[in-house]
C-alpha cells in the first residue's frame, strides 16, 4: 500500500503550490505521506554510561555464586544478534539452594519480622528502582529488544510503583481479609517471561514479600539480566540475605523450581501450554498456584463510537511491545457501519510506525524478543494467508541485522483461521466484523482464553452491558492496556487463575486461616 | 582574650501556605521548658491568622485532592524521609522542651516516622477497602466510593507534642483534604519544627498550614468559620470540645473527639484507618446498563 499522493511541495519562493492536478487522484484514495518524506535525525539513548558485565551469576542468599554444574548460556541484544553477556544456568542443585536459601530467610528473618519493616524494606526498594530508573530501562530494551520510549515511560515507573503500592500493604493485610488472619505460605517459586522482565518481575515479587514469604525467582532465559540488577538493588537496600534467589535458565531450571518439594506456591506467567504442564506436574502436591497465561483479546469498535479515538487506543492494544503482550487486543471486531473508515484510518496510522533501532527515543517498534518468536509470527501470518486474508504492512525499511517485523494486520479474516483463534504474540492484527452487539460478544467469547478486551462507543450504559457480560479478567472501556499497582489484573478460563496487583494480588500470597 | 560567643535566638513562626509569615497581630509568647527556662518565643496567632489559614488551606484543596492516590502516597512518604533525615533536630526540640531524656524523645520521633510511612500506604488502598460496588435491583451500575470533605481543622493535644499532632494530621490529609492545625500549646516549638520540615518535603503549600498559640482564643473561631468543612479535636479538653461541637453547629461541620491519653499516642489504636473515613463524605453514582 504504499503512498502515491503528493498533494503539494513547496517552490522555491516558500509558497505552497499544487503538485499534481487535484483530479489527479480521487479524494477517497488520498492520504498524508509520512514514511520516506521524512526523516527524523537519530536520538539514541545513550547506552555506553550502563555496561553488562561478560558474565552473570546466580543470585542465591544474598551472593552471586558459580553455577554448580559450570554452565552458562549466551545472551544477546535482538536488535543487533550481538551477543551481550553470558548467564549462569542453574541445574536442580543450584535450584535446591535457593530453596534453602529461601526457606532459612523465611524460618528465621523474613516470616518473623514485624510486617511494618518489611514494609520498609519494600519502600526501600521502590526508591533505589527510581533512582536507577534509567539505567534499568537502557538495560532493559537493550537486552529485550523493546523501544526505549516504552521501558523508560512505562515499564519502570510501573516497576517501582508496585513495590511502592505493596510496601504499604505490609502491615495493613488484616484490614485486606475481613475477619481473617491472614499469613505467609513460605517459600514462593517463581517463572516469569522475557516479554516484561522487570515489570513481571516487579508484580511477582512485590506481594510476595509484602506477604512475608521469601522468593526463588527464575526470569526467561533471554531476558536475565535487569532480573540480575535487581539482585544488585535488592542488596543495596540491605534486604536480608536469602529473601530473594535469582536463578537463570530455561525450561529445565524452571520444572526444576515446579518440581521442588520444599515451594509452597508457584506463580507462572507465560504462555498456555506450559502453564497447562505445570497445572498436571502439581497436581495432588498441595502447593498453591496462580497462573498468568495467554489471551487472544477482542478490541470491538461500535459505529457510535469516536473513532479517532479508538484506532489509536487499537494501535495501542496491538502495536505496544511488538505485540509481545499477553493481554494484547489481537482481535479487532467492527461493527459493519464503520469498518471501511477505521479499516482505512489503521492502514494510514501504521505507516506511521516507526520501526528500528530501540534505543532511539523516536522508536515505536521495536525488535522481535528472539528468532524463534519471529519464526513464529512468520509462520502464523502464513497460515492467514493461506486460508484467505489479505495481508496490510507499514512500507518500511527494516534494519539488517536483528529480528524485525513491520506493524501488521490482516483483513478478511474469519473465526475459524488460526490467526483469530492462536496467540500470533506479535505485532499482528486480525480485523473482523459484527453487527449487533449480542454478535460481537458471541465472537468476542468464542475463544478458551479470556484475558482482555476493549470496548469502543460513546455510549455508558452499552459499556456496563458489555462489561458485564464479556468473558475476560479485564475490561478496557474506550482505552487499552492500562496498568496499575491497584488494578487488578489476570485472565478468566484458560488465560489463568488469579490475579497480580489490587487487593486480589495479595491473596495470591497469604494463607488465611 | 576571647569573649564567649552569644547564641543567635530564633523566632518561631506560623505556617501558612507554605510560607512562614508572623502574625499579623503582630503577638509572641515565650516558650518555656519545664523547668522554666525561657527556650524562645513564638507567634501567637490571631483570629485573622486563622482565617488565612482557612483560605491557604481552601486554595490547596482543589490541586490536593485531584493529586493521584499515588502521589499522595509518594508525598507523604517522602515527608517521613524528609522526617528521617531531621531526625536530630526534632529530638532535641522535644528533649529541651518536655524534658524528656533522648532515648524517650527518639522514641518519639522515630514513632511519628514508621506512622507517616504507614499513613502514606494508605492513600490508594483506602478506598479498595472503603469502597463498594452495590447490587441494587434493577439494571444499573452502581457504586460508592469515599471523597475527601475539604478543610479540616486539627488540634493537637499538648502530650506527645510531635507524634500526636502526626497522628492527627496524616488520616486527615491522606485522602485529598488539606488540614489547619492548632498545634499543642503547651510545647509547641517541635510542631513549629516539624512545620519547618514538612515545609522542604513535597507538600504542596496549604496542605498542612500551622497555627502557634491560645486554643481558648481561636476556638471560637475555628467553630463557626463557614468555609471549614470539619474539625478533629485531640485535645481531650472537656469545655474546649463543647465550644467547638457547638460552634459546628453553624454549617455542620463534621466534629470528631479523639480522647487518647498521652500514652495512648504511643499505642497501636492511635494507628487507625478507620480515622480517615471522620473527614471524608461518600459518593454514590448510579449508571444504566444495557445497548
Amino acid at each position: 500500500m504504499k503512498a502515491k499522493t503528493q498533494v503539494a511541495k513547496i517552490s522555491t519562493k516558500g509558497a505552497l503550490v499544487p503538485a499534481l492536478a487535484p483530479t489527479a487522484i480521487p479524494l477517497k484514495d488520498r492520504r498524508l505521506n509520512f514514511g520516506g518524506k521524512w526523516e527524523y535525525a537519530p536520538s539514541p539513548e545513550d547506552a555506553k554510561s550502563y555496561p553488562i558485565a561478560l558474565r552473570h551469576e546466580l543470585f542465591i542468599n544474598g551472593k552471586f555464586v558459580v553455577p554448580a554444574a559450570g554452565t552458562y548460556f549466551p545472551s544477546i541484544n535482538p536488535a543487533t544478534e550481538q551477543q551481550l553477556t553470558e548467564i549462569a544456568e542453574a541445574n536442580a542443585a543450584d535450584v535446591d539452594a535457593a530453596v534453602k536459601a529461601a526457606r532459612r530467610a523465611y524460618d528465621r528473618v523474613w516470616g518473623k519480622m514485624p510486617a511494618r519493616e518489611r514494609g520498609k524494606y519494600l519502600y526501600r526498594i521502590a526508591r533505589i528502582i527510581q533512582e536507577k530508573a534509567r539505567e534499568l530501562a537502557v538495560l532493559e530494551t537493550i537486552d529485550g529488544g523493546k523501544p526505549i520510549k516504552e521501558s523508560r515511560d512505562v515499564d519502570l515507573p510501573l516497576v517501582a510503583a508496585h513495590f511502592f503500592y505493596y510496601a504499604g500493604w505490609a502491615d495493613k493485610l488484616k484490614y485486606a481479609f475481613p475477619g481473617k488472619t491472614p499469613r505467609p505460605l513460605g517459600v514462593a517459586g517463581q517463572i516469569i517471561p522475557w516479554n516484561f522482565p522487570l515489570l513481571m518481575a516487579a508484580w511477582k515479587l512485590a506481594p510476595a514479600l509484602a506477604c512475608g514469604n521469601t522468593v526463588v525467582l527464575k526470569p526467561a532465559e533471554t531476558t536475565s539480566i535487569t532480573a540480575l540488577r535487581l539482585a544488585q538493588i535488592f542488596q543495596e537496600a540491605g534486604l536480608p540475605e536469602g529473601v530473594v534467589n535469582i536463578v537463570t535458565g530455561a525450561g529445565a531450571t524452571g520444572a526444576a523450581i515446579v518440581n521442588h518439594p520444599d515451594i509452597n506456591k508457584i506463580a507462572f506467567t507465560g504462555s498456555t501450554e506450559v502453564g497447562k504442564l505445570i497445572a498436571r506436574s502439581m497436581a495432588g502436591t498441595g502447593k498453591h498456584l496462580t497462573l498468568e497465561l495467554g489471551g487472544k483479546a477482542a478490541n470491538i469498535i461500535f459505529e457510535d463510537a469516536p473513532l479517532d479515538q479508538a484506532v489509536e487506543g487499537v494501535i495501542a492494544g496491538i502495536y505496544f511491545n511488538q505485540g509481545h503482550v499477553c493481554c494484547a487486543g489481537s482481535r479487532l471486531l467492527v461493527q459493519e457501519g464503520v469498518y471501511a473508515r477505521v479499516v482505512k484510518k489503521l492502514r494510514d496510522r501504521i505507516q506511521t510506525l516507526r520501526v528500528g533501532n530501540p534505543l532511539d527515543k523516536n522508536t515505536d517498534i521495536g525488535a522481535i524478543n528472539s528468532a524463534g518468536q519471529l519464526a513464529r509470527i512468520r509462520e502464523l501470518v502464513q497460515s492467514g494467508l493461506d486460508e484467505g486474508a489479505t495481508l496490510q504492512q507499514t512500507q518500511c525499511a527494516l534494519p539488517a541485522r536483528g529480528f524485525w517485523y513491520p506493524p501488521s494486520f490482516l483483513t478478511g479474516v474469519t473465526h475459524a483461521h488460526r490467526v483469530a483463534q492462536e496467540e500470533i504474540f506479535g505485532p499482528v492484527l486480525s480485523v473482523m466484523t459484527f453487527r449487533t452487539p449480542e454478535e460481537a460478544l458471541e465472537r468476542a467469547n468464542n475463544t478458551p482464553y479470556g484475558l482482555s478486551a476493549g470496548i469502543w462507543t460513546d455510549k455508558g450504559s452499552k459499556i456496563f452491558k458489555m462489561a458485564a457480560k464479556l468473558n475476560a479478567g479485564v475490561i478496557w472501556a474506550n482505552c487499552y492496556n492500562k496498568f496499575d499497582p491497584a488494578s487488578p489484573f489476570g485472565g478468566y478460563k484458560e488465560s489463568g487463575f488469579g490475579r497480580e496487583g489490587g487487593l486480589p494480588g495479595l491473596a495470591a500470597y497469604c494463607r488465611l486461616d | 582574650m576571647s569573649t564567649p560567643r552569644l547564641e543567635v535566638k530564633k523566632t518561631y513562626k506560623l505556617f501558612i501556605g507554605g510560607k512562614f509569615p508572623r502574625s499579623e497581630s503582630g503577638r509572641y509568647l515565650p516558650a518555656h521548658s519545664v523547668a522554666g527556662t525561657h527556650l524562645d518565643n513564638y507567634a501567637h496567632a490571631s483570629r485573622k491568622d486563622f482565617r488565612d489559614a482557612v483560605v491557604a488551606a481552601r486554595s490547596a484543596a482543589g490541586g490536593w485532592s485531584r493529586a493521584t492516590a499515588y502521589l499522595r502516597g509518594q508525598i507523604l512518604y517522602r515527608a517521613a524521609e524528609m522526617l528521617q533525615n531531621r531526625s536530630g533536630e526534632l529530638v532535641s526540640e522535644i528533649a529541651r522542651s518536655t524534658g524528656a531524656g533522648p532515648a524517650k524523645a527518639r522514641r518519639e520521633v522515630s514513632l511519628a516516622i514508621d506512622r507517616l510511612v504507614h499513613y502514606a500506604g494508605w492513600t490508594d488502598k483506602f478506598a479498595q477497602i472503603f469502597s463498594s460496588v452495590n447490587p441494587v435491583a434493577s439494571p444499573h451500575f452502581n457504586f460508592t466510593m469515599p471523597e475527601p470533605t475539604g478543610v479540616v481543622v486539627v488540634l493537637a493535644p499538648d502530650e506527645p507534642a510531635l507524634l500526636a499532632l502526626v497522628s492527627l494530621i496524616a488520616p486527615v490529609i491522606l485522602s485529598g483534604n488539606t488540614a489547619v492545625v492548632i498545634a499543642s500549646e503547651t510545647f509547641p516549638l517541635p510542631a513549629a519544627t516539624f512545620a519547618e520540615i514538612l515545609a522542604t518535603s513535597d507538600l504542596p503549600g496549604g496542605v498542612v498550614n500551622l497555627l502557634t498559640g491560645q486554643r481558648t482564643e481561636l476556638a471560637p473561631h475555628l467553630a463557626t468559620h463557614m468555609d471549614v468543612n470539619a474539625i478533629v479535636d485531640g485535645t481531650g479538653i472537656a469545655e474546649l470540645q463543647t465550644t467547638l461541637q457547638g460552634g459546628s453547629a453553624v454549617n455542620l461541620k463534621r466534629y470528631t473527639r479523639r480522647d487518647l491519653k498521652a500514652a495512648d499516642w504511643f499505642a497501636d489504636r492511635a494507628e487507625d484507618p478507620y480515622w480517615i473515613l471522620d473527614t471524608v463524605e461518600y459518593k454514590t453514582a448510579w449508571h444504566p446498563m444495557g445497548v
